[in-house]
């Protein structure tokens, strides 16, 4: 399934928002994360760690299949096919930024995300990018996710894995299918969907042989251009 | 066994007949079933030493008599003179590019002696069949306290010396070391070891640093009325003493149980492991009596599993409504479609229960498949919880062929005609009917601590694959790698 959906009607900020913007609430900054800078590879156990999230959308409804693709349309983003956010990017209506961030973890936590920005954070939907430069085509790897709680996952638009139901983040949870890693730049998009407590997610790419992948890095744009 | 197990297993019992071999199983005290080339054979008791033969390990046919391809088509003159012209209870190992059979020959019991053939091959069809008569490696003289029947012979993987056990019922089970190379006694004047008494049809097998004395006891040959049943013991040295789970040395009796009759399965004998590689072991025996084929005495493979040190005879798969969890993940194979709550839905929380505690009835497919998409649907891994797209009907594939000890199976959810099947590029789908295609056949294999491996029969791209929980909510199928839980599957009846 394309991510036609997805496409984002930004308006264009002058500034990256980072942790100022976390920092613009009333509440301390999220302990976790801290403002996306200089360059960045994933873990040494395969993670991603740097994110472009944004603030979270209110939907509504049970995390059953059904009910989270009816979310997915109800937060869905106009706009062009293969945009890609940048930080400070405004989206509307309800004037929702995108922030880049680094986790400290393995998990990116969007409940201390959204409880920094004192944004809600039960009944809502998060949109995630980051984008991962492989060094050169990497065939049969797999994209393996775990959120707390659904989420819907899209690489370079195609959509590879989704898993539903109020659940926990476990590592390797969700599992894409066997794929490829084009050499360069290759973008990562999910919606992660929260009913109530907790939320966050983790990813990593697996090789063959189910190993992570630890030569990937990971990179922001800074400027809206098409996706690979 | 664990008392849910024990549970599990009457219901398999209860539900499904047991599998036995297909095609021509008779035989009598099979040897240790070996491959050669892709092939299986099994040497048994009886005039010129018949043999099976199967292609697959599941469908057998009678192969021929071993004897035929032995100069003078009887035992040597030298085994003559120690025993007579009986060929019994043969057992066979491959060293090298060579086969040694050890075949009894006795006389008026306990006269008896232990001969050995050798050959290059196992296969009759070859031009290079040609087995030689290589003399007695055993005997007993009718006077002394042993009767050289029952050969078994055991290559000791720590130190590969070749070793051969050998009696019955008079007086001890001996064992006596063989020259690896001849296959011949390496100390005929050394005299035996004694291991046991009071059993017979005795082999080795080594585990973890165990040795094992695997021998049956009771009687034979009586058709129904046979008392046949597998004993073990076990030592840390080949030459014993080898002990019993309550300490009773096999010198005075003691032994374990490994495997006594069995439903229809009246007297199993004989022990011979099948070590088939990555953690799947599987035994050959007979039984005396199998009910189900007019009380024959029939041949039977069955897997081998290891439970707190000692062997466990394990079960052959039986057709049943199971579901399939992963050892890795505790999560079940399910179609990837929307569940229904099992009773309906409720709202959340403690004090939504019912008052009532009346019994909430099983789900059944055609309940909750209305929207279930008529064409291929994915499959994944979920919590388990009863639901009607986590049952999975499991039955034997008629026609289909098979592996050691069972044909291939269908797996298709419960109530429906929709088949697990492999793709081309090696994961998982369901197809809408079950069409008997490579694909959607599939080999389980109970694995030595009880889980199952669950292999498709067609190979893909990547090989010869195995179901495989490479996330908590994603199968896939994967090379085999008996070191991970990735592979290994409980399949427990719901």
């Amino acid at each position: 399934m394309r991510c036609a959906c997805f496409l984002a009607c930004v308006l264009l900020s002058t500034s990256a928002l980072s942790a100022t913007a976390v920092e613009a609430g009333a509440r301390p900054p999220a302990p976790t994360l801290s403002s996306a800078t200089g360059s960045a590879r994933v873990d040494a156990r395969g993670f991603i760690r740097r994110w472009l999230v944004l603030e979270p959308i209110a939907v509504s409804g049970p995390l059953t299949e059904s009910a989270v693709k009816a979310a997915l349309k109800t937060a869905a983003l106009a706009g062009p096919p293969g945009t890609i956010p940048r930080a400070g990017d405004v989206v509307q209506p309800g004037s929702l930024r995108w922030h880049a961030l680094d986790t400290k973890g393995y998990n990116f936590n969007l409940y201390h995300f959204a409880w920094a920005l004192s944004k809600p954070t039960s009944n809502v939907l998060f949109w995630i990018v980051t984008t991962v430069d492989a060094p050169q085509d990497m065939k049969d790897v797999r994209l393996a996710i775990g959120s707390n709680a659904a989420s819907h996952w899209w690489l370079n638009e195609e959509s590879i894995i989704a898993i539903y139901g109020d659940r926990q983040t476990v590592i390797d949870d969700g599992v894409s299918r066997r794929l490829t890693l084009h050499k360069g730049r290759n973008v990562i998009r999910a919606a992660v969907v929260n009913g109530g407590g907790a939320t966050d997610f983790c990813a990593r790419f697996l090789d063959a042989d189910n190993r992570p992948i630890t030569t990937l890095s990971v990179s922001l744009q800074s400027r809206a251009e098409p996706a690979h | 066994m664990s008392m849910r197990s024990l549970t599990l297993l009457l219901y398999a019992v209860a539900t499904s007949p047991a599998l036995a071999l297909e095609g021509e199983t008779a035989i009598h005290d099979p040897s240790t079933v070996i491959q050669e080339q892709g092939r299986f054979y099994a040497y048994g008791t009886g005039n010129g030493l018949p043999f099976l033969v199967s292609d697959d390990g599941w469908q057998w046919r009678r192969g021929g008599l071993l004897m035929s391809a032995v100069p003078g088509g009887k035992p040597g003159s030298e085994v003559l003179a120690r025993g007579g012209n009986n060929t019994w209870a043969p057992d066979i190992i491959r060293m090298g590019d060579k086969f040694f059979l050890y075949y009894a020959a006795p006389a008026t019991q306990p006269r008896a002696a232990v001969g050995l053939l050798v050959g290059r091959t196992l296969d009759p069809q070859s031009p290079q069949f040609k087995w030689e008569d290589a003399g007695p490696v055993a005997w007993s003289d009718g006077i002394e306290d042993s009767n050289a029947i029952d050969p078994g012979v055991f290559l000791d993987p720590r130190d590969g010396r070749l070793w051969l056990t050998y009696g019955s019922y008079f007086g001890y089970i001996r064992l006596v070391e063989l020259d690896p190379k001849s296959g011949r006694r390496l100390h005929p004047r050394q005299a035996p070891f004694n291991v046991a008494v009071n059993s017979e049809a005795s082999i080795l097998i080594n585990h973890e640093g165990w040795y094992y004395l695997l021998v049956t006891h009771g009687s034979c040959c009586a058709g129904a009325n046979s008392t046949y049943n597998i004993r073990v013991g076990r030592s840390r040295k080949v030459t014993g003493p080898y002990l019993d789970n309550m300490g009773i040395d096999m010198l005075e009796g003691g032994g374990k149980l490994f495997a006594g009759s069995r439903g229809r399965h009246i007297g199993p004998g004989h022990f011979g492991l099948l070590d088939l590689g990555e953690g799947v072991q599987k035994f050959s025996m007979h039984y005396e009596a199998d009910l189900d084929r007019g009380g024959a005495s029939v041949l039977d493979i069955r897997p081998l599993l290891w439970r707190d040190g000692w062997p466990v005879a394990g079960d052959n798969f039986v057709a049943g409504t199971y579901g399939i969890e992963s050892a890795r993940t505790g999560t079940a194979l399910e179609l990837a479609v929307q569940g229904t709550p099992v009773g309906g839905l409720r709202p959340r929380g403690p004090g939504a229960a019912p008052a009532a505690a009346a019994p909430i009835a099983d789900q059944e497919a055609a309940q909750v498949s209305a929207n279930w998409p008529a064409a291929a649907i994915d499959v994944r891994l979920g919590p388990a919880m009863l639901q009607a797209q986590q049952k999975w009907a499991i039955t034997p594939a008629a026609g289909a062929g098979g592996y050691p000890g069972s044909p291939y199976f269908r797996i298709c959810i419960a109530g429906t005609d929709r088949a697990l099947a492999a793709t081309a590029d090696g994961e998982l789908t369901t197809v809408p009917a079950f069409n008997g295609a490579p694909e959607q056949l599939w080999r389980i294999d109970q694995l030595v601590d009880g889980t199952f491996r669950v292999m498709p029969k067609s190979s893909t791209s990547r090989g010869v694959l195995a179901l495989s929980a490479v996330g908590s909510s994603t199968a896939t199928l994967a090379p085999f790698d008996p070191a991970s839980d990735r592979q290994r599957w409980r399949i427990e009846s719901p």
